[in-house]
Order: structure tokens, then C-alpha cells, then sequence
């Protein structure tokens, strides 16, 4: 596809959206009460710490609701794609909307268990998510 | 019983005067043409004259990123009329669409103006004629920030993806099927053949609704509402100064709160809305209940956003919808038990952004609804937006 407009990276926002390049999701997170949160902030929404920053999250994550985009929206874009809202293993309320990648339009299902993948454009690594197909590191 | 507010100032204020330019695809006129003719309507139906109006209050803006999804702002009405103001506002910030009429409100409340002229223009069926899409965000080529920077990359570029997603979960948590989202669509379409001034008038079945294109599942081609131009200006003025006019209706409540995150992805419960906190806090603030409405005025620009408002405001327990809608026009028809969406809604009346809702309440409460007229409605419910953007209205008659 080539319609792919691109995030504008601030401070904030670059760990999480250059993290792919290493292969890591990262998400901020408190360093005092230890609560993920989404998107990037300088303030933990729970105890109201400054102490927070960006940790590498296991990228293991659930669908919670899809939609499957028939209508193409630009002349190049290819269609269908699947859109979801995943929860991410870690604190099922830090949420991300994504494009799933190697799922089937009949394949997708709410509660179905995702991984991420990257895709990497210009000086973007897009946080994409397939069906999960590998067991994480303490699972083995 | 008495209020939990101990002061519900929205009471002091009311609408004195509404107006509307001609809708409709491509009308081939500039935003501001649209709007001033709306903003004399509206002077004209209250009585007024333009030296009365004294505040000035749209949303969201003049907004030139985005293709005539609003072409004109407050400094532009208010220098082709040389307006004298003593209070404006302008902009997207707000408790959804309604929220400019929220901030008249309250500046004639607090006595800062006494008559202000609210308006809404949209050119957006012009705009897409000449080619660029203004529901698709990202397609200028420039790099998202703010909040579309999370779901645009990833193609979520249109408000039918959001929206499709919450519709879906819906769905899967409470037995919902795309024929009760329908009873929605058809309808508006109903209720859109009896208003002159509606966009689609001819006969739409179930049938043709479910045999329509997709869009973005669950979402097909008639649960999306149509792009139009067009402008609305309603006035609202402060409740003493308004003592002679003829044409008022009151404002008994108003709901504005967010109380969930501001983000499409990030919400608790993704089979809500804000329109769940909007709605409480408007029934926190009148005795009056939701038994008592006699015509229901709710944001379709997409269906599912529809039945989002009908829930969110109490017209059925949560995760009910599907038996609500079931029952289709004896329950959401002009005679039925909330007739839902008189002028045909935004899915067959045209996008005018929330302020078709607001300019019906008004007619119907006004009794000037012609073939479409509930018959004997004294009290009106406006609701617009969806996602994590809404606020609501409750209207009643000046009898
Ligand atoms: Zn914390």
C-alpha cells in the first residue's frame, strides 16, 4: 500500500514509535506504582508520579473489538484490511488501535490472542499485530 | 424532588429563533453565502434585528485542514454582518457539537450578551466534488499528530473504522444485529419523505439496507450518513430579555460531561460511549425523566452512534438495543413511542454536524412540523456526537 500517512514524532512519542527498529514495543510506564498508560505522558495517571518513561512491553496482546475496512479510502489503498483494538497483556486497559497483518477477515474474533510485528516506513516502525504464533520467552 | 444542582442557569437562557439556509449536495454557493442567509433566518424568526444580537458563538471554527467541514468562522460573520458583539467563541474544543450552543448559554446566563447567534456551516458535498475527501483524515500527504496520530498510521482513517469497531463490540457482547442497526436507517428515511427539505426521499426497505455495500464492518453504506452543504443558526437568548418574543423554546437541561478518556481506543467500556456521561449529567439537572420525552433528536451519523444515545439516555437498559430497535416504527416512527429523528437525521437529511437535531427539536416543539409533526411534543431530547465527544439537551415547549 502505498497511502500510509506517518505519525509526527515529538520526544515523547519517538521511543514508541521507533522502538520497532530494536524490535520492542515500548509503552510509558510509572517507576513508582508501576502503571502502564497510553498514549505517552509526563505524568502517571494513577498515583501522579513524574518518575515515568517508556519500558519494553511483551507485545502479547487481545483483541478487543475489530472492524473489517471494505471501502478503499484512497485510490491506492488495497482492500479488505482488518482494524482492531488489542489490550495488551501487560494492564488490559492500555489499549492500541492496529492493523492486523496475516489474519483473514473471517479469522479475526474479539478475545483472539495477537502479537506485534513491525513495519517499518521512512523513520516509522508501525506496531502491527498478527495472530499469535510464538510462545514468549517465560512460556518456554 | 428536587435538583442535585442547587443552580441549573441553562434555565435562563432560551432559544428564541432558529434558521436554516437550503441543504443539499453540491448547492454551487460559498459557506458564508449559506451562513448568512441562515443568520438573517434566524434574526428574522426571533424578532430580532441585527443590532440585537450582541454575541456571536460556532463550531468548531473555521477549519481549513479538512475540506468544508467548516468553511466559515465567527470573525467572518461577524465582519459581513458588522456585527456590535459583546461576547464570541469559536472553537472544537467543547463538549461536541452542541458545545457552542453550551457556551451561549452560558454567556447569556452569566449576562455577558443578551442575544447570541450560534451557527454551523458545512460545505463538505462541494468540497468532495472538487476532490478531496473530507472524512478521510491523512490524505493531504502531511503527518498526523494529536490523537489521530494513534489510529490513522495504521489506516483507522475514517470515523466508520472507530465507529465500526465500538458497533462490533457491541455486537459480540450483546447479541446486536445489523437489521436492528437498520431500523435506524430505514427510519430516517421514513421520516425524511415527509420533509421538503430532506436529501434522500425516495422509499428505502430493509431489504436495501442490508444488501447495500459494506463500508467497514458492521457498518454498510446506509448506516453512514451524506456529506451536504448547508448552514444552521439558532438564537439563544438570555430568558428575560427574550420576555416578548413569540417563538421560544426553553432549555430545561444540558449535559456536557466527559468523564471517560478523551480517545477513540482508549475508553473502560468500549461498548459505550461519552455519550454516557453526557446523558446522566442532563437528567441530574431537571425532575423531568425520560418517560416523559415526546420526540428524540440523536446523532446518526453513523446508526450505531443512534443507538449509542438512545441507550446512554435511558430508553432502554444497557445492552438492550436489539429488542428496542426490533419493534422498529411503533416504537421509533412519528407515532410511535419516541419517534426518533423527524426531519430524516443526518443518514437521509444531510451532515449538517448536530445542528439539524437542534433546528427539529425547535420546529416540533414549536408545533410547526407539518406531515412530520408529533403531535402535541412539549418535550425534545438533542444529543450529538459520538466516541469520546458528546453533549445533550433537553427542550420543552414555551406553553
Ligand atoms: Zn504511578
Amino acid at each position: 500500500m502505498t497511502f500510509q500517512p506517518l505519525p509526527t514524532i515529538t520526544d515523547d512519542t519517538a521511543p514508541f514509535w521507533d522502538g520497532g527498529a530494536v524490535g520492542e514495543l515500548r509503552i510509558n510506564r510509572c517507576r513508582k506504582c508501576r502503571t502502564w498508560f497510553h498514549p505517552p505522558a509526563p505524568v502517571c495517571p494513577d498515583c501522579l508520579s513524574m518518575d515515568v518513561g517508556p519500558e519494553v512491553a511483551s507485545g502479547k496482546a487481545t483483541v478487543a473489538a475489530f472492524t473489517i475496512n471494505v471501502q478503499p479510502w484512497a485510490p491506492d489503498m488495497e482492500v479488505p484490511y482488518v482494524l482492531a483494538i488489542v489490550e495488551l497483556d501487560e494492564q488490559r486497559d492500555v489499549r492500541l488501535m492496529t492493523r492486523m497483518v496475516d489474519c483473514a477477515p473471517d479469522q479475526i474474533a474479539v478475545g483472539m490472542p495477537v502479537e506485534v510485528t513491525f513495519q517499518a516506513v521512512d523513520d516509522i516502525w508501525l506496531p502491527l499485530f498478527r495472530p499469535a504464533v510464538t510462545s514468549s520467552p517465560k512460556e518456554s | 424532588m428536587s435538583n442535585a444542582h442547587s443552580h441549573v442557569g441553562e434555565r435562563d437562557a432560551v432559544i428564541s429563533g432558529i434558521g436554516q439556509s437550503p441543504v443539499g449536495r453540491k448547492l454551487g454557493r460559498t459557506g458564508i453565502s449559506l451562513t448568512v442567509e441562515a443568520a438573517l433566518a434566524a434574526i428574522a424568526d426571533a424578532g430580532l434585528t441585527r443590532d440585537d444580537i450582541d454575541g456571536l458563538s460556532s463550531y468548531p471554527g473555521a477549519v481549513d485542514s479538512s475540506p468544508g467541514m467548516s468553511p466559515v468562522g465567527v470573525p467572518e460573520l461577524k465582519d459581513a454582518l458588522r456585527l456590535k458583539v459583546n461576547w464570541f467563541s469559536g472553537g472544537g474544543e467543547v463538549p461536541a457539537q452542541l458545545g457552542a450552543v453550551f457556551n451561549a448559554v452560558a454567556a447569556v446566563s452569566c449576562g455577558l450578551a443578551n442575544h447570541v447567534l450560534v451557527f454551523r456551516t458545512v460545505t463538505e458535498s462541494s468540497a468532495q466534488t472538487a476532490g478531496r475527501r473530507a472524512s478521510v483524515v491523512g490524505s493531504g500527504g502531511a503527518r498526523v499528530s494529536g490523537p489521530m496520530q494513534w489510529m490513522v498510521p495504521f489506516h483507522a482513517v475514517s470515523a466508520a473504522n472507530w465507529v465500526g469497531m465500538y458497533a462490533q463490540r457491541y455486537m459480540h457482547e450483546y447479541g446486536l444485529q445489523r437489521e436492528h442497526l437498520g431500523q435506524i436507517s430505514v427510519n430516517a428515511r421514513r421520516h425524511a419523505m415527509l420533509n421538503p427539505r430532506a436529501i434522500f426521499r425516495e422509499p428505502l426497505s430493509l431489504d436495501e439496507y442490508m444488501n447495500a455495500r459494506m463500508v467497514s464492518w458492521p457498518l454498510g453504506l446506509y448506516d453512514c450518513d451524506i456529506p451536504c452543504d448547508g448552514s444552521v443558526a439558532i438564537i439563544v437568548s438570555r430568558a428575560d430579555a427574550a420576555a416578548d418574543l413569540r417563538k421560544v423554546v426553553r432549555i430545561e437541561a444540558i449535559g456536557s460531561a466527559l468523564h471517560g478518556r478523551d480517545s477513540w481506543d482508549q475508553r473502560a467500556d468500549l461498548t459505550t460511549m461519552a455519550a454516557h456521561d453526557a446523558a446522566p449529567m442532563m437528567w441530574a439537572r431537571t425532575d423531568l425523566k425520560p418517560a416523559d420525552v415526546d420526540s428524540a433528536h440523536l446523532y446518526d451519523g453513523f446508526s450505531y452512534l443512534c443507538l449509542q444515545w438512545l441507550e446512554a439516555l435511558g430508553f432502554f437498559p444497557k445492552g438492550e438495543a436489539a429488542g428496542f430497535l426490533a419493534a422498529g416504527e411503533s416504537r421509533i416512527g412519528l407515532g410511535g413511542e419516541l419517534p426518533l429523528n423527524t426531519n430524516g437525521g443526518q443518514l437521509s437529511g444531510g451532515r449538517m454536524h448536530g445542528y439539524g437535531y437542534l433546528h427539529e427539536a425547535c420546529v416540533q416543539l414549536r408545533g410547526e412540523g407539518g406531515d412530520r409533526q408529533v403531535a402535541g411534543a412539549e418535550v425534545s431530547v438533542v444529543g450529538a456526537g459520538g466516541g469520546p465527544l458528546a453533549g445533550c439537551m433537553l427542550l420543552t415547549a414555551d406553553r
